[in-house]
């Protein structure tokens, strides 16, 4: 793997306004409301690697996934590719270069597919679009291409997508997600509308065309188990922010943060082997009034006062960081 | 036993033919047992679930078998029969908390109606059972959080007031359909561990159905394994999760993403069963898996396997003959 960073975070945050209407404020009195749905992340994807990002719903992951590709501005803080800066809108003639070479898998393979175009103008659109074929032959046989390597056949191309299967719609998905020829792959939760046994089909068809035409992969999902066969680094999130980051087996042998715990423990114990289990306490609490200090503070084991008032911050041992007190202080 | 299902067949009949979605299954439910079934989306377990709790809509229709609740035969009853079982005496929980609930009645209000269509109790009495319930499912200041709407709840909290619906008239048989699916994995192991606490204490029978086969290994008793409609194998959870019999379980179970700590886990690709589940108009003849199954011979492509013990399970499956 080398170390070189394709994308890089700093500090950065999205909120969304969630305020009544205008003539409510003012009649009831009441502010207006941000929801803060990321909040001061800051990480870096390097040339070939997969990260995941994990964390229960609401914690803002795919939040992330949008802002990286595009589809949201940040409000805070900036966003590089390879170097160049992709987070100000206003330069967006500049970063067009840089955008063409990434691409998002989403996570609905029933809703990210024009049900009126065929198989073969889904795939075609970006090769179109982005000018890198213009002869319309070699487009045709591009997208066959594109479709034998998904596992599919070049005469499916003539179909629509309700013809097939959930599985292999995703297929699709991942072909048009190649046709622009991307270096780098945002996938968003892209496995979790499927059935197990079409999973593991979609999970080994990423990894093996990873290492064929050397992608990076900024993975995103809320299973830990689909994340330890896919990523080299995973990072956790919670209610916004980054709680911990490690190396995938570092992450799963010593984990740090308790909210990493927390997940480890919830992964249900297939073998067996007869494992307790502690179980959870409380749930995610509400995003629009997070608790103080610590978000984590009111469902972790180890909360102090310093957690309930002061915010823990993000800091690097080596290769791994995690933001939690008790850490810091080896309470833990 | 508290549920017995039998040859059960369950069809659609449409203008261009009829589909065989569940094509004759047997199994049963003891008192305080939990079967977990289990199967891809177009498995068929759904379908039964509905067909037990007597909700299948047209076209679909009961084609054969029987199902008998604590004996009595209750597939073939009126509608107005079936109705005062329904919630009486088969609990129902399904995947999505906030559809189950009604959004303009609080949490209370829907709770106590329940409670009086079913059991001959006033108002305040059913009021008070009502707190209970709620403090049995775990919900805390369950006083103030009866008057609450849906709405006010979380996910987590929303599921345990369905299950408390689904409880409250004490019922023999409780049919839980994907009651985790929707749920976080810190809520999941919650509602997990409570299920399976209240079959425990109340005697109750419980079918979970699920995808998911984490859920089964923490809650079941025993689990059927379907596909296309029919058992591919029903056995002891230990035995069918740790020593599948049928290659259809194999495959599935080795499919399952699981926690590797090992530096050469990404040259280790998944077991992956290829192809999909056939489509109900195109199940193939002979056992219905073949096309998927890389053991399969040419007695598979013709002749359909029956249900036969294998060690402690039941599989159909003619590499065991």
């Amino acid at each position: 793997m080398s170390s070189a960073e394709l994308l890089r975070l700093e500090n950065v945050g999205r909120d969304f306004d969630v305020s009544r209407p205008w003539l409510n404020r003012v009649i009831e009195g009441v502010p207006r409301q941000l929801l803060h749905a990321v909040d001061d992340v800051s990480f870096a994807v390097r040339k070939g690697e997969t990260l995941a990002l994990v964390g229960e719903s609401g914690c803002g992951k795919s939040t992330i996934a949008r802002l990286i590709v595009g589809l949201y501005a940040p409000s805070r803080g900036r966003i590089e590719f390879d170097g160049v800066e992709i987070s100000d809108p206003s330069a967006s003639a500049a970063t067009t270069g840089v955008r063409r070479r990434m691409q998002m898998i989403f996570q609905d393979p029933f809703a990210s597919l024009n049900p009126r175009w065929r198989v073969h103008d889904i795939v075609a659109e970006p090769i179109i679009v982005l000018n890198i074929i213009e002869n319309k032959n070699q487009v045709r046989d591009r997208v066959a291409e594109l479709l034998t390597q998904v596992g599919l056949a070049p005469e499916d191309g003539r179909k629509y997508p309700h013809e097939f299967s959930g599985g292999q719609r995703q297929r699709i998905s991942i072909a048009r997600a190649l046709s622009g020829r991307p270096e780098f792959l945002v996938c968003d939760e892209p496995t979790s509308a499927l059935d197990v046994s079409v999973q593991a089909q979609i999970l080994n068809l990423m990894s093996e065309l990873q290492s064929r035409l050397g992608l990076t992969y900024l993975f995103i999902s809320h299973n830990l188990a689909v994340v330890s066969h896919v990523a080299d680094r995973i990072g956790v999130m919670y209610l916004g922010r980054l709680v911990e980051i490690a190396d995938a087996d570092e992450l799963f042998a010593r984990p740090r943060h308790p909210y990493t715990r927390m997940l480890l423990d919830a992964v249900p114990d297939l073998e067996m082997s007869g494992r307790q289990r502690t179980p959870v306490a409380g749930e995610v609490p509400n995003p629009l009034s997070p608790p103080s200090g610590c978000t984590f503070h009111p469902r972790c084991p180890h909360a102090n006062e310093r957690c309930r008032t002061e915010r823990p911050e993000l800091i690097w041992h080596g290769a791994k960081a995690s933001a939690c007190h008790a850490v810091q202080e080896n309470r833990i | 036993m508290i549920l017995e299902v039998k040859d059960l067949s369950i069809e659609f009949r449409t203008r261009h033919g009829t589909l065989v979605a569940v094509d004759g299954i047997s199994f049963s439910i003891a008192p305080g047992e939990v079967l977990g079934v289990v199967g891809e989306s177009g498995a068929g377990k759904s379908l039964t679930g509905t067909a037990i709790i007597g909700l299948l809509e047209p076209p679909g229709c009961i084609a054969s078998g029987e199902i008998r609740l604590e004996g009595e035969r209750i597939d073939n009853l009126p509608y107005e029969a079936m109705r005062r079982i329904r919630g009486r005496r088969i609990g129902a929980i399904f995947q999505d908390p906030l559809t189950s609930l009604n959004p303009l009645y609080t949490v209370g209000e829907q709770l106590v109606e329940t409670i009086r269509t079913h059991l001959d109790i006033g108002a305040t009495e059913a009021k008070l059972r009502a707190v209970a319930l709620l403090r049995e499912v775990g919900i805390p200041a369950p006083e103030a959080r009866i008057d609450h709407y849906p709405h006010q709840f979380s996910g987590g909290m929303r599921q345990r007031v369905v299950i408390a619906l689904a409880l409250c008239a004490e019922p023999r048989l409780i049919i839980a359909d994907e009651p985790t699916t929707a749920l976080d994995v810190s809520i999941q192991a919650q509602i997990i561990q409570l299920l399976k606490r209240l079959a425990r204490d109340h005697g109750t029978a419980v079918m979970l159905i699920t995808h998911d086969m984490g859920v089964i290994a923490e809650t079941a008793d025993r689990v059927a394994v379907m596909y296309a409609g029919r058992i591919a194998e029903i056995g002891p959870v230990r035995e069918v999760l740790r020593a599948a019999r049928h290659p259809y379980t194999a495959g599935l179970m080795g499919s399952i993403p699981k926690i590797r700590i090992a530096s050469d886990r990404r040259r280790a690709p998944l077991v992956q069963i290829n192809g999909a589940m056939p489509r109900l108009n195109a199940i193939p003849a002979g056992c219905a898996f073949n096309p998927r199954c890389d053991r399969s011979f040419d007695r598979c492509r013709v002749e359909r396997p029956e249900l036969r013990p294998v060690g402690a399970n039941l599989t159909s499956c003619w590499l065991y003959e």
